[in-house]
């Protein structure tokens, strides 16, 4: 399960996700994170029947968490198969089927927007806001 | 052993067709069946071969006539949902292009979006001026218009269905928009186009088959070769070719808008053309396969027209997802859709099968030995050299910051390059490196410890707008013009841009 996780730095204070993780003992993969030196939002993986807690604990600790529940989303009457997609995401979430035609692993989408920059069809899109 | 030259004329081959008889395999079986049955009797049992193409094809547009408004008008300045129509055609007649930027939306809306809703059934706004003259006295109009609404729509693309098309990779250190889509920084992908095995002209590269007159799939409509497209280049093995059909007849399967992010609108449209298999040359032309149909690989990050090859890549290459480029493995993207392309052939296939298309050889032939020139310059652009500031200031790497701040003081500039006891440029330090030198007195004493090693340079016979681009880029105000050795010869500041007369080769 993705989380999308959403904190501003205040000085002094623990690294979040550490934290979290040092309490929860729940192994938290970071998918995506920008970081700056007042905010940071931080996309994350964790195990399902972790969620509650984790976003309990994150929730306590200042931070704004929201469940991401999809990843890109192919809109099939817009796209025409060409593939511009394939090649520019990181994380390899599309193929080319034997047809010709372009399939989506959404689990592996970090939603980080590249693809929908690289899509000549405005084909893709997201239900979260980024 | 006698040989024969079998031939098999194309009146023989219309009438299979008109019986319904006719043997017709898209392109991409051929290699296959030429394989297996050998080329006589490939030659025997085949009689067309369909081809297919699906693509960005910048080069597009079409004639529309709107019939006459009551009082009548002779638009000369014309808008269809705010995108601008040629207005030189006289009263009402106009010509959209597909690249053609909306004024309201910019690169979201275009000519190829005004065609694709007109194809769609969607309502489009025609908005005109004219001065009024007293044949045509009215000066403004503004309606709404469908596609049933006009008296002719007629698509003609100067330059369609290039025969292939180079690929691209990018080796700087920075993401690119271009009409080859996103390349990403590093050679992180390649980004190719074209049908390859499918592409029309990559079957007849002699255009033996193909010239004006032959019918055509043009967008879900039949259509017609007009003869070679504009950049035509088939010595090459760039050949192009201006095509049209009627808009009415086309379906939105077949023609889509699309935008290519910080390049512009552009229109993806299916081409295909059949091919009549009259002699053997025809059977081994229409053999042809992805591993024989080369292309370069060209460095898109150097904005010159003579880009470099970075090394030769064929279809089966680059449609495979990955190419190697200099022992590391590299994710490929297509542009054009090879689903699509297939789509088309195989719907041609049924055209002809069906006896719905004839065929025709072409009434006036394309040449050819006919290869593109580059533009005559007969006024060079700007180079550096014309505007470059040849007054240099510069420093020591091993002077004190002192020294630096006092040449700045008394100089017009706020950029010292830095020189090794060489006289190379080593960096370069800015009004504002000394400030903050200054204001956090430090460590640092000596003008090494505080430059910038990474310095943008530029050279005296740069164009001056490729050196306004990397002032942009990295949002500087001057850059030091270098020689081969890296001595600095001169300066190229904002300010020297302002000596280009009216600023006219600026944005
Ligand atoms: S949003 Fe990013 S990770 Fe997700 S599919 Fe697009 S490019 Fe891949
Ligand atoms: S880039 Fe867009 S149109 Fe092309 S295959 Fe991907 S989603 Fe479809």
């Amino acid at each position: 399960m993705k989380l999308l996780v959403n904190f501003s730095r205040k000085a002094g204070q623990k690294p979040i996700i550490a934290q979290v993780v040092k309490e929860t003992g729940v192994l938290i993969n970071v998918e995506r994170a920008i970081i700056d030196s007042s905010e940071g939002e931080a996309l994350i993986d964790i195990p399902d029947e972790s969620c509650k807690i984790v976003k309990e604990k994150m929730a306590s600790l200042g931070a704004t968490v929201r469940v991401l529940e999809h990843g890109i989303i192919l809109d099939e009457t817009e796209c025409v198969d060409c593939g511009a997609c394939v090649s520019v995401c990181p994380h390899e979430v599309f193929y080319l089927d034997e047809d010709w035609v372009v399939r989506v692993r959404e689990g592996r989408c970090v939603l980080c927007g590249r693809c929908m920059e690289a899509c000549p069809h405005h084909a893709l899109y997201h239900k979260e806001e980024l | 052993m006698i040989y024969t030259r079998m031939k098999k004329s194309i009146d023989l081959i219309n009438e299979r067709v008109r019986d319904g008889n006719a043997r017709v395999v898209t392109a991409d079986e051929m290699p296959g069946l030429v394989a297996e049955l050998g080329e006589e009797e490939a030659l025997r049992e085949v009689d067309v071969v369909t081809t297919g193409t699906f693509g960005a094809m910048c080069s597009s547009g079409a004639f529309f006539n709107f019939g006459h408004a009551e009082p009548p008008i002779r638009m000369e300045r014309i808008w269809l949902n705010d995108v601008e129509a040629y207005g030189g055609l006289a009263a009402v007649d106009t010509y959209i292009g597909a690249t053609q930027q909306s004024t309201t939306r910019e690169d979201q809306y275009g000519g190829a979006h005004v065609i694709e809703d007109f194809i769609a059934g969607k309502s489009v706004e025609l908005r005109a001026m004219s001065r009024g003259t007293d044949c045509y006295p009215r000066r403004t109009i503004t309606t709404d218009l469908l596609l049933e609404h006009l008296n002719q729509a007629i698509m003609c693309n100067p330059r369609n269905a290039y025969q292939r098309y180079n690929a691209a990779i990018n080796t700087t250190d920075r993401v690119l928009h271009t009409y080859m889509g996103m390349l990403l920084p590093n050679s992180g992908n390649i980004s190719f186009s074209g049908a390859g095995v499918l592409n029309p002209l990559s079957n007849d590269p002699k255009l033996r088959m193909i010239g004006s007159g032959v019918p055509i799939f043009l967008g879900g409509a039949q259509g017609m070769v007009v003869g070679e497209g504009t950049q035509n280049s088939p010595a090459g093995g760039f050949g192009t070719l201006m095509v049209t059909g009627n808009m009415k007849e086309m379906s939105q399967d077949y023609v889509r808008a699309a935008t290519m992010q910080g390049y512009g609108v552009t229109l993806y449209i299916g081409v295909g053309i059949p091919i009549p298999v009259v002699d053997i040359d025809i059977v081994r032309s229409t053999a042809v396969r992805d591993e024989d149909i080369e292309v370069d690989l060209l460095d898109y990050g150097i904005p010159s027209r003579n880009r470099p090859a970075v090394r030769k890549v064929n279809y089966a290459e680059l449609r495979s997802g990955i190419v190697e480029v200099n022992g590391e493995e590299i994710r490929t993207s297509s542009l054009s859709s090879y689903r699509k392309a297939k789509d088309v052939a195989e719907t041609l296939k049924g055209w002809v099968e069906q006896g719905k298309m004839t065929l025709v050889l072409p009434t006036r032939p394309i040449i050819p030995e006919t290869r593109v020139k580059p533009m005559h310059e007969s006024v060079h652009g700007p180079r550096v050299l014309d505007i470059m500031d040849k007054r240099v200031v510069s420093i020591g790497e091993s002077e004190e910051i002192r020294a630096a701040a006092q040449k700045l003081l008394k100089g017009e500039t706020n950029h010292l390059p830095v020189i090794n006891n060489n006289g190379l440029l080593v960096g370069i330090v800015t009004t504002y490196d000394i400030s903050k030198a200054v204001a956090n007195p430090g460590k640092a004493t000596l003008v090494r410890d505080i430059m910038k090693k990474k310095v943008v340079t530029t050279t005296q016979d740069e164009p001056v707008d490729i050196a306004v681009q990397k002032l942009e880029r990295h949002n500087i105000s001057a850059m030091p013009v270098v020689d081969k050795e890296m001595h600095v010869v001169a300066m190229l500041t904002a300010i020297d841009l302002g000596k280009l007369i009216g600023g006219r080769w600026l944005k």
